[in-house]
């Protein structure tokens, strides 16, 4: 993405930048899982079916089976593995921007702000999904817009940001248990179900209404990726090569916000895909930088894999965010023990 | 050090231009008109006019927090003045899309960042940005002003290593060489030797003398008053924001010059490599290698 290199041709050509071949194979092989672990997802559940049949039952006129994949499962399966990449494209642009792991939109606030704006729309308004939506969306961007003025000072750091999002983090937390415990028991029940974050409910309307969104972020992001590239090197070296930072800064955190708040809006914050994907990505490119699109494969597999979990392997079936945070728990302790040992 | 008898029997200074007497410089393609420069309300230089002859290597010196970083930082774009213009062929700089005066003024940063690893031909790849657009990305041109600009700083044979491995000689050749791949007519130089021991600081210096003989006009902050009288070809003195003195170093460079400017008593002597001016600074006490009379 920095320079795209070019496997082949003359053997030597000093002045070419070489995509390593892990940039490419980890890509396929990425890609390859998520098709094959979507394929065993629309075959589970209470009509069990082998892929084969999955197959077939895709191509419709197979009556109740089609009907099982297609308007059942499918909606579900497509939203896991959409939301996993834009959650994981998200995680990757916060970090990239503030060279810093714990970069995540989960860290700067977002996501909680997002359960303030929910908690309050099902208060006043009850539980509907619009209303939901539009609650957590204001929310978020909400909190996302006071962090970043917050953390300007001539400019926004990554650090600040981080400093900053944590301090409104704690806030916004203590804000939304005094509501939840002020909230009428069914408020608070509809509250702390969408706060948990679930693709359980998950249909084709409400697929279908993100997708857009989702398409015009994944294009902005492509249009972003050399700035962002630029950015790395520091803000001097981006801007003697003719970026203009503060600009660009802007544009991919707005670009970030838009990803997790289209996902968050319909299904609640689902925690940690946006922290560990990116980094796993990383370690298995071992490329320069964040490579997105191997983060968005693997937040596409990361997420599709904890709904499986938590559909199949749970008993009694709970939403995803509960399965992505205990695997993100773990994730977290490892990679602080890691960068623990690794600077002691 | 043989790099450096070769430099010193190349003869490259004193520039021919000595002779021609501290008339004003030649107008250059780069320079400040009338510029105020500062950050938020701390202001570091007032009126200040510079003008950078072309094809020179100029070197400004000055004490700590003289405003010669501050004057690069304005002249590379990445300050903006609060009064006054920078100017690039009599327009002013600002009035240039930002990647059009990309291709004009490159810079070396004092402190850039590797991302995590990067291999040193990736890094250097990223100065092409401004020569690409969406379009337009990696073509035939880029890959030659890559390797072009590795074979000059000497990093050629580093090109597969992750730049985290390097040493920090190295790694400031790799900066030097993303900034030569910018293939700009003027590059500047922020404190570009500060963090390497002598060696690679000579070393360093002597690659960017050779790609001025190339035809390049270099701008560099250096804190080495010996390095700058040395290499420069036109020297820029300051002093509390203000140019205190500019000319060849063979014609401005004294005792009395290098009191005023750093309130340091000193000797210059010619420099026995090279015959450029040197800075001896006078003994306050003697050296500790022979005991003190009395």
């Amino acid at each position: 993405m920095a320079a795209p290199g070019r496997t082949g041709g003359r053997p030597l050509a000093p002045g070419r930048p070489r995509t390593g071949r892990r940039a490419l194979l980890v890509p396929g092989v990425l890609a390859a899982a998520v098709a094959l672990l979507a394929l065993v997802a629309l075959g589970l559940g209470d009509y069990p079916m082998h892929p084969g049949e999955v197959i077939a039952a895709l191509g419709g006129n197979q009556g109740f089976a089609s009907t099982v994949v297609l308007e059942w499962r499918l909606p579900r399966v497509l939203a896991a593995v959409v939301f996993g990449a834009a959650l994981a494209v998200s995680g990757a642009l916060f970090q990239t921007l503030t060279r810093n792991p714990l970069g995540s939109p989960d860290i700067i606030g977002f996501s909680t702000g997002a359960h303030t704006g929910a908690i309050v729309s099902i208060t006043l308004l009850g539980s509907q999904l619009v209303a939901e939506a539009a609650g957590a969306l204001i929310g978020g961007l909400g909190t996302a817009l006071v962090v970043y003025l917050l953390a300007w000072r001539g400019g926004v750091q990554g650090f600040r940001l981080i400093i900053v999002g944590i301090a409104m983090t704690a806030l916004l937390n203590s804000v939304n248990t005094y509501l939840l415990l002020r909230a009428q028991t069914e408020v608070a029940m509809a509250a702390s179900i969408w706060g948990a974050g679930s693709i359980s409910l998950v249909g084709w309307q409400e697929t279908a209404f993100t997708l857009l969104p989702l398409a015009v972020l994944g294009l902005a992001t492509a249009a972003i990726v050399r700035p962002l590239r630029q950015l790395e090197l520091g803000d001097d070296a981006a801007r003697a090569h003719g970026v203009a930072a503060e600009p660009a800064r802007l544009a991919i955190l707005v670009i970030g916000v838009g990803l997790i708040a289209t996902v968050t809006a319909i299904a609640g914050p689902i925690a940690f895909v946006a922290l560990a994907a990116p980094q796993i990505a990383r370690r298995l490119v071992r490329g320069a930088g964040i490579p997105l699109g191997a983060a968005a494969l693997t937040g596409a597999l990361l997420l599709l894999g904890a709904d499986q979990v938590a559909q199949h392997l749970v008993p009694g079936a709970v939403p995803v965010g509960v399965v992505t945070v205990v695997l993100g728990g773990i994730y977290l302790v490892a990679l602080l023990v890691h960068e623990a040992r690794k600077h002691l | 050090m043989t790099r450096h008898a070769d430099h010193a029997a190349a003869g490259q200074t004193p520039p021919a231009s000595a002779s021609a007497g501290q008339a004003s410089p030649p107008a250059g393609r780069l320079g400040a008109d009338a510029v105020t420069l500062g950050y938020d309300r701390r202001i570091i230089s007032t009126d200040l006019t510079v003008a950078i002859p072309d094809k020179s290597f100029t070197v400004i010196v000055g004490p700590n927090a003289c405003g010669k970083s501050t004057l690069l930082r304005a002249l590379s774009r990445l300050l903006r003045p609060s009064a006054g213009q920078v100017l690039l062929d009599g327009k002013a700089i600002s009035s240039y899309k930002a990647k059009e005066a990309a291709r004009i003024v490159g810079l070396l940063p004092q402190s850039s960042i590797a991302p995590d690893g990067i291999t040193v031909v990736d890094l250097v790849a990223r100065g092409r940005y401004p020569h690409q657009g969406l379009i337009r990305q990696w073509s035939a041109t880029d890959e030659a002003a890559v390797a072009a600009a590795m074979a000059a700083t000497g990093i050629t044979d580093l090109r597969e290593r992750h730049v985290d491995e390097l040493s920090g000689g190295q790694r400031q050749r790799v900066w030097a060489a993303m900034a030569l791949a910018q293939e700009t007519p003027i590059l500047l130089l922020d404190e570009p030797t500060t963090f390497l021991d002598i060696a690679h600081q000579i070393d360093l210096l002597d690659l960017f003398a050779d790609l001025h003989e190339a035809g390049n006009t270099l701008i560099a902050v250096l804190h080495d008053l010996n390095h700058a009288a040395r290499y420069a070809t036109h020297l820029i003195a300051m002093k509390d924001g203000r140019v205190v003195a500019q000319g060849p170093p063979a014609e401005i460079v004294t005792a009395e010059l290098v009191h005023r400017v750093f309130g340091l008593d000193c000797m210059v002597i010619d420099d026995p490599a090279t015959g450029t001016p040197m800075i001896v600074p006078r003994a306050r006490r003697r050296g500790t290698g022979e005991p003190a009379a009395g």
